[in-house]
């Protein structure tokens, strides 16, 4: 197996969010939300905590963005909510995932 | 053990970063975090390279951990003040295993590393080095951690607490929403495992909530005080984040972590596994 085995067997915490897709990740089953966290003025934020919470609320996953303000999330089809908090302030978003790449973009401190 | 003896605030370590007898130490899965940034005088430790056997699925022994910390610096008699990225989840593993080994005074930084980070509060890059020690260890105490044989007896019979995501709980995800799902493990739950995620004990700034909320909490998720327990995650580093709430911040007797978890349950041949959202029957 690749990389993407062990990564998944030996750790629960996030893997570097800027790096491209791992090899391996089939997206005809992965559902796959993708995005970048944005200031209120466009720039990147790097360093951001982006929350990944079910359709009712509750909390299923959280990464820091990458230096190009990156998040990714391996989740299931349906409804999600994108919470993100970071030194410029906070922000989500309420976004309908399909299997595949999902991307969508975040914006804090509005 | 209470929150005033297992947990510090940011702003107390703040102020004793050059505290002499205080030992600041980043634990985390990658250490590029520490790398691009740390506390002041934190060094750090790798969940796995350095806490764990590299051949077997096993902690380093006795012996390894004492060579570990004399090198490292850590003197028996130091408060060994942890935090660590993904809501402490690192950092109290490390907590439990310090505790497992028996060191007298080791304390958590509510809200870890993100709390930190959001605060705005100082790091700084660069390596940290401290002088030799002779660290003694002590025999590993198993009234913290539970293996795969009593966690099976225990259906029915103890509090068995899930503390992974609802998803994970059902069976619908094997792994946290940011990994990759491709497993061999069967998904699922231990039957009678009641779900309480490890998030809903923190708030989202990564600190514990009160100790009247978490104790809402468990009980309304139905663990029964009077039983001992047992909590597990997928490999036993969630787990110890809510082993940490329950023995230490709410001083319950007699819970244990399984640092096995589901990647080991879940790979075992003949247990009984329950699919969806209610614990189901022993």
């Amino acid at each position: 197996m690749t990389a993407v085995t062990t990564v998944t067997d030996a750790s629960c915490a996030a893997p570097d969010q800027s790096a491209p897709l791992p090899a391996g990740i089939d997206l005809a089953k992965e559902t796959v939300i993708t995005g970048v966290v944005t200031s209120s003025d466009g720039e990147a934020v790097q360093g951001a905590y982006v929350r990944l919470l079910d359709s009712t609320g509750e909390f299923t996953a959280e990464v820091v963005t990458s230096a190009q303000g990156q998040f990714r999330f391996f989740a299931a089809p349906g409804s999600w909510t994108l919470r993100a908090l970071s030194r410029h302030g906070n922000g989500d978003r309420t976004v309908a995932a399909d299997r595949g790449l999902n991307d969508f973009s975040v914006t804090v401190g509005e | 053990m209470s929150r005033d003896t297992a947990l510090v605030s940011a702003d107390w370590a703040e102020k004793n970063i050059d505290a002499d007898g205080v030992v600041f130490v980043e634990v985390d899965e990658d250490t590029t975090a520490y790398d691009g940034g740390h506390i002041a005088g934190a060094i750090k430790l790798n969940w796995k390279t350095d806490l764990q056997d590299a051949v077997r699925r096993d902690f380093v022994n006795k012996e390894q951990f004492e060579a570990l910390l004399s090198a490292r610096g850590v003197s028996n008699d130091d408060k060994v003040v942890l935090y660590g990225g993904n809501n402490n989840w690192f950092a109290a593993y490390a907590y439990w295993y310090f505790k497992l080994y028996g060191h007298r005074d080791v304390v958590l930084i509510d809200g870890g590393r993100k709390k930190w980070e959001l605060d705005a509060r100082p790091l700084v890059k660069g390596e940290v080095s401290r002088p030799a020690t002779t660290y003694v260890a002590q025999d590993q105490d198993l009234t913290l951690r539970a293996f795969r044989d009593e966690v099976v007896a225990a259906i029915g019979t103890q509090n068995l607490v899930d503390v992974r995501s609802p998803d994970e709980y059902a069976g619908r995800l094997l792994a946290p929403a940011h990994l990759p799902q491709e497993s061999a493990l069967r998904g699922g739950h231990i039957p009678t495992a009641v779900s309480v995620p490890w998030s809903k004990a923190a708030n989202e700034d990564g600190t514990f909530k009160s100790d009247d909320e978490l104790r809402k909490i468990y009980g309304d998720a139905g663990l029964d005080e009077g039983k001992d327990t047992i909590a597990y995650c997928r490999i036993g580093e969630r787990s110890s984040h809510t082993w940490f709430v329950l023995k230490e911040l709410l001083g319950q007797q007699n819970v244990k972590n399984y640092d096995g978890s589901w990647t080991e349950y879940g790979s075992l041949v003949g247990v009984p596994v329950v699919l969806g959202d209610e614990p189901g029957k022993a």
